[in-house]
This record gives structure tokens, C-alpha cells and sequence, in this order.
């Protein structure tokens, strides 16, 4: 197999990333060198070897769901500080709609 | 130079209890060498003079009026930039979150702090920790104090590197694939990953959740142990730690203090060597498992014959993850925001990820993505774990026929910077015999085992103990480089060339 510029690029936009075109030019056949060299893991074909997430098989650990106490008074200087738009004590974010043509 | 900076922590320690010498003293005396020597090493990315001066004081206080405080109270360290600490900015190197400052602590942060130690400033690291030479950092990489012309490993270099220049006696690092264990070979100081589980991961950037473990680094393996000791532990904020108390994975001093492996048995594992190996750090690598026969180890050669895939199922299951992990920094809510006053969310969130990953993080992103997508996952994410349950399983196999397994740090030592940051494989391969031990999930650390005969540079010695036996590590690797220094006549570091302090 192997992936084309035009494959790393749809993959770019898939993680919303813009890549300049020379970006792209360099990034695409070092990422098909890298997909090339780990494409054989996909050769293991047991069914029967269960696969490994936790390596002591620690799964789905659950706790009360009770919200923890915030000190809001402390936490929103930072919060505003820390935000790229801040408005009435909220995050200000960019329209999500496309203006109609 | 100030000879308080040359001490170790455990020793520092000490004379701080016993006010032999004051915390403010030792910490005044790190800045002073930060300030003399970062410019030319640059581990540092930021400082905290003010606040850590205030901290030395407090402890300094609270001994005077008796109070009985842990080993390393009063004791400076570095932390890397990954890990969140109020106050202070955290950007993991990346423009992306350039200024960023944390709402919160992370928990080995609040531990530290807790058991008094004093926090000089942030170290450099690979952009997301995603690197092998902290070139990938937004911020510039670190030099090696060996060498300022070599890369001081990654991601971790710029911890690595303050203890070498002796900035800090002590460091905390993180390890996703070799980020403790492969700067510390480099540079000739000590790192260990711990089980993973046994340290919190809470207020650390994540970047592949089920590999990352925080670790300590320090210049001796002791001081290393007294570190670990007081990182360690569940955290009922990361569901992924575990419980630790009945296990060899806490009260590692001890162990390090014993430093006996008299009966211990010793497996070199025969697929970490050979080709791609330096002649010159296979040498000092059978040296050094020489030295542990004679203070009275046994040796077996064992197989791990999966472990030629780990490279391949490390690079699968870890850009899945980051690609995962990195999908929050999107210019909405923190971290930089790029676009104009009336592009829409997608086109900000496009061009702030455009302008805020660096090239390493784009290619790693953009490989998990892959490997994630509809059609793929199964081959790829879902193949890789499951050959990290046969690596798992080599390790279990080798682990009935001894108690801790060997091999070299690193295949070569550190080279030279701008050498292989353009070729990405080559770069990967720095990690060979690291990311084993991560796709496991179990302990390990890097020890000096001398310089290279080739071009005169550390070289490190890697020992991995079975989940929860963190202690074993400290118990070999106390045991080699007590072996070691009295052969050589003093500890590895006097060697390093002295940094010209006037630069």
C-alpha cells in the first residue's frame, strides 16, 4: 500500500491540521517511510491473543460521581488569562456556521 | 564553582537538617550556577528564583524550630515542563501552549512540594515529550554538558542535562518510550521509569495514556531511590495508578542502600544487541555485566523474540494516542488561537493546530489518525496491542529463569545535534531497547557504565525489573555503580569537562 500526498492530506484535514503545500511535500513521504516500516504488526493474526491496554489489567475504574468543591474565585483569573477570548465570564468562541451566500 | 552544588541530594539533605548549611544557601547557589552555565547549556526553559527562595526559607524556618521533615527537605530540583505547577507556565515546548499557566497542580508536583523540596524552574524537553534530542522543542534544544555540540537525549534532555551541569541535584522526568532512561544514559547521570501505575499521571500533559510514566533522575543512584520514594503512590485522581503498598515498588532506598546482588540472577537479553549497536558501548555494556559477576550476580543469556516488533507497535499504538490526546489543543479555551475576527470554529481550529505543532507532533498526529481511522484500526491499533501482549509475555517467559534483565541504555551515544532531525527512523531508533519495557508496562532505569572508547561519552546501562519490583532496579544498579566508582576512584560526572562558567 503506502500513502500519496493527497492521502496525507485528507488525513491532515481528518486532524485539522493546515499544512502548507511545502509541509506537505515534506511530511507525506516521511510519514509513508514511517507506515511502511510498522505496517507488519498488522501481520498478527491470532484471534486468541487478547490485546493489552493496562499492563497490571487495570480496567474501567469507577469512582462516586459527586463534583469535587472549585474555588471559582481562584480559578477564573485564570481561566481568563489563559483564554484567547474572554467575554462576561465565559469563553468567547468563533461562529461555528459559514455565512450564507 | 560553589561546592554546594557539587553535593548530592541525600547529602544536602542532611546538612539541611542539621543545619549545617541552609536551604537558602543551596538553592541561591543552583541559580547562581543556572546563571553561569544555562546560557551555554540552556535546560532551563523557565526560573522561579523568588518563589523557590521563599520555599527554601519556609523549610529553613520549620528546622529551626525543630520540626523532624523527610530526606530531601529543603533540597532544589528541576521539573520538566510537562508536568502542571501553578505559577509558573507550561508549555510542553510547544507554541501551541506557549504561556499557558495551569488552573492546577499536578500531583508529583503537590508531592514534591509537600515533602519540602524546593522547585527551581521548568526544563526543556521535545515538543509533547515527542522527540529523542530536544530538538523538537519550540523553544530551541538543550545541549549536552558532555558535549555542547551533541544532543543531550530526549525528551527529557533539559532534566538530564541541569543535573549533569550541575544545576540541580535532583530532576523529574517522564517516560513514554525512554524519555528518563535514554537522556540519562547520554548525559552519564541515573533515571528510572517506574511501574506503570505507581507514579499519578494527574496534571501531567498526557501524551500516549498508556505508556507515560513520571520517573525520577538525579546524579546517584541513591538519591534517584529517595526521589522515587516520595513520587510514588495511588492517586484516586488517575484511575490508571495502582495501589503500591506490600509491593518492591515503594521504600526503593532501602534497597539502594544495600546495593547487594550477591545470588541475584541476571538476564542479558540477545535481541538488544548486535547490529546498529557502537562497538564502543557493547563493550562497556559486557564490562559492566562482568563487574556484577564478580560481586557475585549470576548471568543467563534469554530471547525475547518479539521484541524486533516493539519499534513497530510502539510507533502504531503512541501517535494513536497522541493523536488523541493532542486533539484538545484546539485555540477555543486556552493555547493559541490563529485565524481572523471572522473565520468560523473549523478554519481557527485548522490554523491554530497549523501554526502551533511543530513538525514531530504534525507527523506523529497525522500517523495516529491513520492508524485510527475506519478501516485501519483493527490492522493496525488493534494488531499493535495485541503484539504487546506477546512482548509482554517474552518478558514473563525470561522472568522464570531470572530476576532482572540487562541490556545497553541506548545502541550508540549521544550524537550530534541537527544529525538525525530531519530523518525520523534513524531518530526512532534511539528507543530500541527502551520502549520494550513501556509496552509492558513494568520498571526500569539507566546507570552509567563508563565512556565510550569510541569518542570518550557515557554510556548507560539499562536494568528492567518485573512490574511492582522497582526495588530490584535500585538494587542492581546501586550495586554497579558502587563497583564502578571505587574502579574508577571517583563517580562518573568528575569526568564531564568543566563548563566555562565566564561564557
Amino acid at each position: 500500500m503506502g500513502l500519496t500526498r493527497d492521502d496525507v492530506a485528507r488525513l491532515a484535514d481528518l486532524a485539522r491540521i493546515e499544512l502548507t503545500p511545502d509541509e506537505l511535500a515534506h511530511l507525506a513521504p516521511q510519514i509513508d517511510v514511517i507506515v511502511e516500516a510498522v505496517a507488519g504488526v498488522a501481520e498478527v493474526k491470532d484471534d486468541d491473543i487478547p490485546p493489552l491496554a493496562h499492563p497490571l489489567g487495570v480496567v474501567n475504574v469507577r469512582r462516586a460521581d459527586q463534583a469535587l468543591p472549585t474555588d471559582w474565585q481562584a480559578l477564573r483569573p485564570v481561566l481568563e488569562q489563559d483564554a484567547p477570548a474572554w467575554q462576561d465570564d465565559r469563553f468567547r468562541v468563533p461562529r461555528i456556521l459559514e455565512e450564507e451566500e | 564553582m560553589t561546592e554546594l552544588t557539587r553535593l548530592d541530594a541525600a547529602e544536602l539533605g542532611r546538612r539541611i537538617a542539621s543545619r549545617e548549611v541552609s536551604s537558602r544557601e543551596v538553592t541561591a547557589a543552583c541559580f547562581d550556577r543556572i546563571e553561569a552555565v544555562d546560557g551555554a547549556v540552556r535546560a532551563f526553559l523557565t526560573t522561579d528564583r523568588e518563589r523557590a527562595l521563599q520555599a527554601a526559607d519556609a523549610i529553613d524556618t520549620r528546622i529551626a524550630a525543630g520540626e523532624k521533615l523527610g530526606p530531601l527537605a529543603g533540597v532544589p530540583i528541576a521539573v520538566k515542563d510537562l508536568l502542571c505547577y501553578q505559577g509558573l507556565p507550561t508549555t510542553a515546548s510547544s507554541r501551541i501552549l506557549e504561556g499557558w499557566m495551569p488552573p492546577y497542580n499536578s500531583t508529583v508536583v503537590e508531592r514534591l512540594l509537600d515533602a519540602g523540596l524546593v522547585i527551581l524552574g521548568k526544563t526543556n524537553l521535545d515538543e509533547f515529550a515527542l522527540g529523542s534530542s530536544t530538538e523538537t522543542s519550540a523553544f530551541g534544544p538543550t545541549h549536552n554538558p558532555w558535549a555542547l555540540d551533541r544532543i543531550p537525549g530526549g525528551s527529557g534532555g533539559g532534566s538530564a542535562a541541569a543535573l549533569a551541569s550541575f544545576e540541580a541535584p535532583l530532576a523529574i522526568g517522564t517516560d513514554t518510550g525512554g524519555s528518563i532512561r535514554q537522556p540519562a544514559a547520554v548525559t552519564g547521570t541515573v533515571g528510572v521509569k517506574p511501574t506503570y501505575g505507581a507514579v499519578s499521571r494527574y496534571g501531567i500533559i498526557a501524551v500516549a495514556s498508556s505508556l507515560d510514566q513520571a520517573g525520577p533522575c538525579a546524579r546517584n543512584v541513591y538519591d534517584t531511590a529517595l526521589l522515587h520514594d516520595v513520587i510514588v503512590g495511588r492517586d484516586p485522581r488517575d484511575g490508571t495508578s495502582v495501589e503500591l503498598s506490600g509491593t518492591q515498588a515503594v521504600g526503593v532506598a532501602d534497597m539502594a542502600r544495600r546495593a547487594d546482588v550477591k545470588g541475584l540472577r541476571i538476564g542479558v537479553v540477545k535481541e538488544l544487541g548486535g547490529e546498529g549497536y557502537q562497538p564502543g558501548v557493547e563493550q562497556r555494556f559486557r564490562e559492566a555485566v562482568q563487574v556484577l559477576v564478580q560481586a557475585g550476580a549470576e548471568v543467563v543469556e534469554v530471547s525475547c523474540p518479539h521484541f524486533v516488533h516493539s519499534l513497530a507497535t510502539y510507533y502504531l499504538i503512541m501517535p494513536a494516542e497522541v493523536s488523541s490526546n493532542l486533539s484538545r489543543y484546539d485555540g477555543m479555551r486556552y493555547g493559541l488561537r490563529k485565524g481572523g475576527p471572522d473565520a468560523t470554529t473549523e478554519q481557527v481550529m485548522r490554523a491554530s493546530r497549523g501554526a502551533g505543532f511543530g513538525a514531530e507532533a504534525k507527523r506523529r498526529i497525522i500517523l495516529g489518525t491513520y492508524a485510527l481511522s475506519a478501516g485501519y484500526y483493527d490492522a493496525y491499533y488493534g494488531s499493535a496491542q495485541k503484539m504487546r501482549t506477546l512482548i509482554a509475555r517474552d518478558f514473563a517467559v525470561a522472568y522464570e529463569v531470572c530476576d532482572v534483565l540487562v541490556s545497553p541504555t541506548t545502541p550508540t551515544t549521544a550524537f550530534k545535534l541537527g544529525e538525525k532531525v530531519d530523518d525520523p527512523l534513524a531518530m526512532y531508533m534511539s528507543d530500541l531497547c527502551t520502549i520494550p519495557v513501556n509496552l509492558a508496562g513494568i520498571a526500569a532505569g539507566s546507570v552509567p557504565c563508563g565512556l565510550s572508547p569510541d569518542d570518550g561519552l557515557p554510556v548507560g546501562f539499562q536494568i528492567i525489573a518485573p512490574a511492582l519490583q522497582d526495588a530490584r532496579v535500585y538494587q542492581v544498579a546501586a550495586a554497579l555503580e558502587a563497583a564502578l566508582d571505587t574502579q574508577r576512584g571517583h563517580p562518573l560526572l568528575d569526568d564531564a569537562p568543566a563548563l566555562g562558567e565566564a561564557r
